[in-house]
């Protein structure tokens, strides 16, 4: 396992910030994006995360990471956000925040679940319910610069209506290849009958590990970790298997 | 001044429980690392100690279950935000394993199989502060926790507290692991919020 980059100015990254609530857009039923402006945002990699912070009237304070969705765009962030009922804090996100509201974050944070756009090896992503944020954000990152570095995603919701960026995605990127795999209800006529991710789904829709592509794998701990032993199994080195697990 | 964000309640521990600052506590046993989770069979399973010197102490699994357990009960504290109260552990104290060594080291880097490492002062794996444990709850310690085996060091943030424990390396020089060279906090005291470097 190589060592993780330092990068960026870390004493500048690790500072509480104040972000200001400028737009939210409703990505699903339980999804919501919320668009951050963060006065002095020092810039992030694709794949990064923030911490987030709440503090409630009698001083108790709590926080959660939420993975970066947006490319590096001067002071505006993309956070999304999946409630979960009886969360803690997602549901305060998700419903209770509004526009102008403020919330503190500091980041980004990570640097070994990232992609860089001098990295010239094929890539895939493979995502479990709200683990695509931060592989959006490296779809997105590829995009913006013009990359043709071959990128393939497998994306597995429970249904059609949980998807994420679902327009986005259906307008694609050239060298972008993507599948969806639907764990509980299919699309009329689907030809995949519903169901986890199978080995055979990822050697269908990845590449062979002697492309030695970079996997990037993120998502609910169950679903990382079976995909991630998958493409093991399938002979990709663990060495270039990444991982990012939202507990 | 922290921004009081207006309608938010948030969630306390219950029965007194002490959380350290930014954590919340948690029933499930969340999990963290970086790559897919190694599967180290028992046959060849081996922990090492190597002193400065390059003189190693070698355990194979059965000699290892042949030394003295001890079942502590502690908190746990990840980086990622949860605690976990009352965890129920089986292992070998590293003050056994540690006794015979010759060292003038005062920092151990601690080596897993799959590659991952993570430093600390060698005084934090002494005194009753630091296990390597096989058994969780009662049970083997299933590999995404860190099994056959892992390292304890329940004082600091988990990620100290490498999973599929290798070798403990001592040095007279404090080598940054993985984490650490990553822009966490070097030494990582919960109670000290010592989440990243600079903390
Ligand atoms: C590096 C990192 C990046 C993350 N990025 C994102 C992101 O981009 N978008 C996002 O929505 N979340 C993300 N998460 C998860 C997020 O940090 C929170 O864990 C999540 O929002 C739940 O917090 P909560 O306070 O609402 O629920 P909690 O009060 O913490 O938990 C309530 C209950 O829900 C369970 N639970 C917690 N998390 C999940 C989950 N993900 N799925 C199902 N059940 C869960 C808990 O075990 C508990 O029983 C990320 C986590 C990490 C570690």
């Amino acid at each position: 396992m190589a060592r993780a980059a330092i990068q960026g100015r870390l004493g500048d990254r690790l500072r509480w910030r104040t972000a200001e609530v400028e737009d939210r857009r409703t990505e699903s039923g339980t999804a919501t994006t919320l668009v951050l402006s963060v006065p002095d945002w020092p810039g992030h990699l694709a794949g990064q995360h923030v911490d987030v912070r709440l503090t409630a009237e009698d001083g108790y304070s709590t926080q959660r990471s939420y993975s970066i969705a947006s490319v590096p765009d001067g002071e505006h962030l993309e956070l999304t956000v999946q409630r979960i009922e009886d969360g803690e804090v997602s549901p305060y996100l998700v419903d209770t925040l509004l526009v102008g509201g403020l919330v503190e974050i500091r980041g980004p944070v990570g640097g070994w679940f990232v992609w860089q756009p001098e990295q010239a090896e094929p890539v895939l992503l493979v995502a479990g319910g709200s683990g695509i944020v931060p592989l959006m954000s490296m779809i997105r990152t590829r995009s913006s610069i013009g990359s043709r570095v071959p990128f393939r995603l497998l994306y597995s919701v429970r249904d059609p209506a949980d998807r994420l960026y679902a327009d986005e995605l259906r307008k694609g990127s050239p060298g972008l290849d993507m599948t969806y795999v639907y764990t509980r209800v299919t699309p009329d006529g689907w030809p995949r009958p519903a169901g986890r991710v199978e080995p055979d789904d990822l050697a269908r829709h990845g590449w062979p590990p002697d492309f030695e592509p970079t996997c990037y794998v993120c998502g609910p701990t169950g679903f990382v970790e079976k995909a991630a032993a998958y493409l093991v199994l399938l002979g990709h080195s663990p060495d270039r298997v990444r991982t990012e697990r939202f507990g | 001044m922290p921004i009081i964000s207006p309608g938010f309640h948030g969630r306390r521990p219950t029965d007194g429980k002490k959380l350290p600052p930014g954590q919340y506590e948690t029933y499930d046993f969340p999990v963290l690392s970086t790559g897919p989770t190694p599967h180290v069979p028992l046959e060849t399973w081996e922990l090492a100690v190597v002193a400065e010197d390059g003189r190693r102490h070698t355990w194979d699994w059965a000699a290892l279950q042949k030394l003295p357990m001890e079942t502590p009960t502690v908190d746990l504290h990840c980086v990622t935000k949860w605690s976990k109260f009352d965890t129920e552990w089986r292992g070998v104290s590293l003050d056994v394993l540690l006794a015979d060594v010759e060292t003038a080291a005062d920092f151990a880097l601690v080596h897993s199989y799959g590659g991952y490492t993570t430093n600390l002062p060698l005084e934090d794996l002494l005194d009753g502060k630091a296990w390597i444990v096989h058994d969780y709850d009662g049970q083997e310690l299933a590999p995404e926790h860190g099994g056959p085996a892992r390292l304890l060091v329940p004082h600091l943030y988990l990620w100290k507290s490498a999973k599929w424990v290798r070798a403990i390396e001592l040095r007279l020089d404090d080598e940054p692991g993985f984490w650490e060279s990553a822009g966490y906090h070097n030494y990582g005291d919960p109670w000290q919020e010592q989440r990243y470097r600079g903390d």
